[in-house]
């Protein structure tokens, strides 16, 4: 069985195009395009020389000592935390803006959920000096004041999404609307490994430096390329892409994806899609989606903006159907314990979607010779006032 | 034959009035669809409200967005249409995403539409090749009509092929837009509607989006055999409900 994607854009079932004619011509400008400008020489050489000199990469893969003694394992961290603008976000959109260069856009539009990947956009656009349109559900805006701002100190233009549910995927929405009355200039940057095919695959081909860095990482530290391991926190699931990518096909690594719970599971405030969802179409890609019986789309509900997302990447609900990978669900509670826990024992504050993927340590127990990778996806410092709220600090 | 079909060979240009079904109140579908038809209108799109209408203006998603708040589903809607053939004659189409007729069940769905007298589907999400691949045999089956959407960034060659699979007529989206109203149309359009006009395919064409007063439905058929009227329509019956349905439509009867 292959994880990856086919020619066809599908994982196992899961994937494809669901879209309206509208966007025909975009998409498939993009598909027909998006292998052939990847490969080119120059096309890698600007990637890799942004990755490098303007991103920070390779980022770390960090041993956390006192982390592996208090579960008994040895853990390695992958801090993409450690990128510009705070996460693995601009992975992605560094790659998509040189492609949209390449296919001869000059405005931008994207949508974002708590603004990480707005940021990550609004940033490329101003290093390529592009018109940036980001737009952001309403309420969002109003519970993400820091990130409202930073897009805008980029010069981006904040458009909020006032209709549905006014968050993500309402924000989503009215990406692909205004790429639908832009459909000649415009180039849309998807933030995470979601939508029409090629999105989901091109997207994991940009975030894929994770894992490729994480296997040389390995080999100089450990002498071994392949973690026991490799565990994310699973929104979208781009970082998880990302972690997996160079993984997917060996399966001797083992994946754990980390979804939210939220409240609890079968709470009704929870994003553990897997568990939760059918299914269905979203976003104009067949995968797994929280919805009513009649098929509506239903809002999620976790304490991370970034894992608030009723749907889930068709590479992932492919990975959950064919077992490749466990799911486990984790609590908002048990993601900001474990999130203030790497806090005191490796000073390092994370991202709260992290802090999911690290709460898997009290869930499940490794062997003491086990290597897990974990992906750090993201710094906490946007999450501060969650952080504050939460521990009365 | 197929009532869509029937009503293609009239000599008049056609007038398609969509609607919201169960906005503004869950029961105005069945009194909306007859006042319609006794006012003259040739052809109806009945619109299965979705959370995540994709193609929609504001208009619409607004109506749509009520219209689940009234507890509209697949299952009600059906259950209202039930014996809608007793009254009325003209094409009765479905429009509606995807998602929805997924979870009901793509063939149940069709079977219900079938039993009800409904003609033809308009589904904006559904591609074109994946229709034809997997549920084209299922369509025909129940005697529906897919009906396929063309932009004015379609090329001429898919055009064709669109041409090629479909039984009906095709949608021309008039503009680069989403659903709802505009000022007017200008010269992009007009050499638009010529170009397809020009390009003599085997299905007639019906305009929509962007269609709102007697001005843009004139220059719409002028070319085309008929147009469709979405976000217009829906705005009246917000402001007016749906007992004035005939000051609406009596706009575009000449």
């Amino acid at each position: 069985m292959s994880y990856n994607v086919n020619e066809k854009g599908y994982y196992g079932e899961f994937g494809g195009a669901f879209i309206p004619e509208m966007l025909y011509p975009n998409v498939e400008e993009l598909r027909q395009n998006y292998l052939k400008i990847m490969a080119e020489p120059d096309f890698q050489k600007e990637f890799n020389q942004l990755l490098k000199n303007y991103v920070g990469r390779p980022s770390p893969l960090y041993f956390a000592t006192r982390l592996s003694e208090k579960y008994n394992t040895k853990i390695y961290l992958k801090r993409e935390d450690l990128n510009h603008t705070g996460a693995h976000k601009i992975n992605n959109t560094i790659g998509q803006i040189l492609m949209a260069k390449r296919l001869g856009k000059h405005r931008i539009i994207a949508e974002t959920g708590a603004g990480q990947h707005g940021v990550a956009t609004a940033t490329v656009c101003a290093l390529m000096g592009l018109e940036c349109i980001v737009y952001m559900g309403e309420i969002d805006i109003a519970r993400q004041a820091p990130n409202v701002a930073r897009m805008k100190m980029l010069g981006a233009t904040v458009v909020p999404a006032t209709s549905g549910s006014k968050t993500l995927k309402d924000a989503t929405n009215e990406a692909i609307r205004d790429w639908i009355r832009n459909p000649v200039d415009t180039h849309y940057i998807i933030g995470s490994v979601v939508g029409p095919h090629p999105y989901p695959d091109m997207v994991a081909r940009f975030q894929s430096v994770v894992s490729d860095e994480i296997k040389w990482q390995l080999q100089e530290q450990e002498g071994r390329e392949n973690p026991d391991y490799v565990v994310a926190c699973v929104g979208g699931g781009s970082n998880a892409a990302g972690a997996y990518y160079h993984f997917l096909e060996d399966e001797t690594v083992k994946l754990i994806a980390v979804e939210a719970a939220g409240l609890g599971v079968d709470s009704g405030e929870s994003a553990a899609t897997s568990i939760l969802g059918r299914e269905g179409i979203i976003h104009g890609s067949k995968t797994l989606l929280m919805q009513s019986n009649d098929g509506q789309i239903t809002e999620p509900y976790s304490i991370s903006a970034g894992l608030d997302y009723p749907g889930v990447g068709p590479m992932h609900a492919h990975l959950y159907k064919s077992s490749r990978a466990e799911f486990i669900a984790i609590t908002d509670d048990d993601a900001m314990t474990a999130g203030l826990d790497l806090c005191k024992l490796e000073g390092i504050i994370p991202a709260i979607e992290s802090s999911h993927a690290l709460a898997v340590f009290e869930k499940k127990t490794f062997k003491s010779e086990d290597i897990v990778v974990l992906s750090l996806s993201g710094r906490g410092d946007k999450d501060l006032e969650t952080y504050i709220k939460h521990f009365k600090l | 034959m197929n009532r869509i079909n029937q009503k293609l060979q009239e000599d008049k240009k056609l007038l398609s009035i969509y609607f919201t079904a169960g906005y503004p109140n869950i029961d105005d579908t069945v009194s909306s669809i007859q006042n319609l038809e006794k006012n003259g209108v040739d052809m109806i799109e009945i619109g299965l409200p979705f959370s995540d209408p994709l193609a929609d203006g504001p208009t619409i998603q607004a109506s749509s967005t009520e219209a689940l708040k009234n507890g509209m589903t697949s299952e009600v809607l059906f259950d209202q249409l039930k014996g809608i053939r007793k009254s009325v004659n003209i094409p009765l189409i479905i429009m509606g995403y995807f998602n929805p007729m997924l979870q009901y069940g793509v063939e149940s769905f069709c079977k219900k539409c079938q039993e009800i007298g409904i003609d033809g589907l308009i589904i904006p999400d559904l591609p074109v090749d994946v229709y034809h691949d997997e549920y084209k045999s299922t369509f025909e089956k129940y005697g529906l009509i897919n009906v396929f959407l063309i932009t004015p960034q379609t090329s001429d060659d898919r055009i064709r092929y669109i041409d090629s699979i479909s039984k009906g007529f095709i949608y021309m989206v008039s503009s680069a837009s989403t659903t709802g109203a505009q000022s007017g149309f200008g010269q992009e359009q007009t050499s638009y509607f010529e170009r397809i006009a020009n390009m003599n395919l085997k299905n007639p064409q019906i305009v929509g989006f962007g269609i709102s007063n007697n001005e843009t439905f004139t220059q719409a058929t002028k070319f085309a055999k008929g147009a469709i009227i979405g976000s217009a329509f829906v705005k009246h019956v917000t402001h007016e409900g749906v007992n004035s349905i005939d000051r609406f439509v009596n706009k575009f009867i000449v």
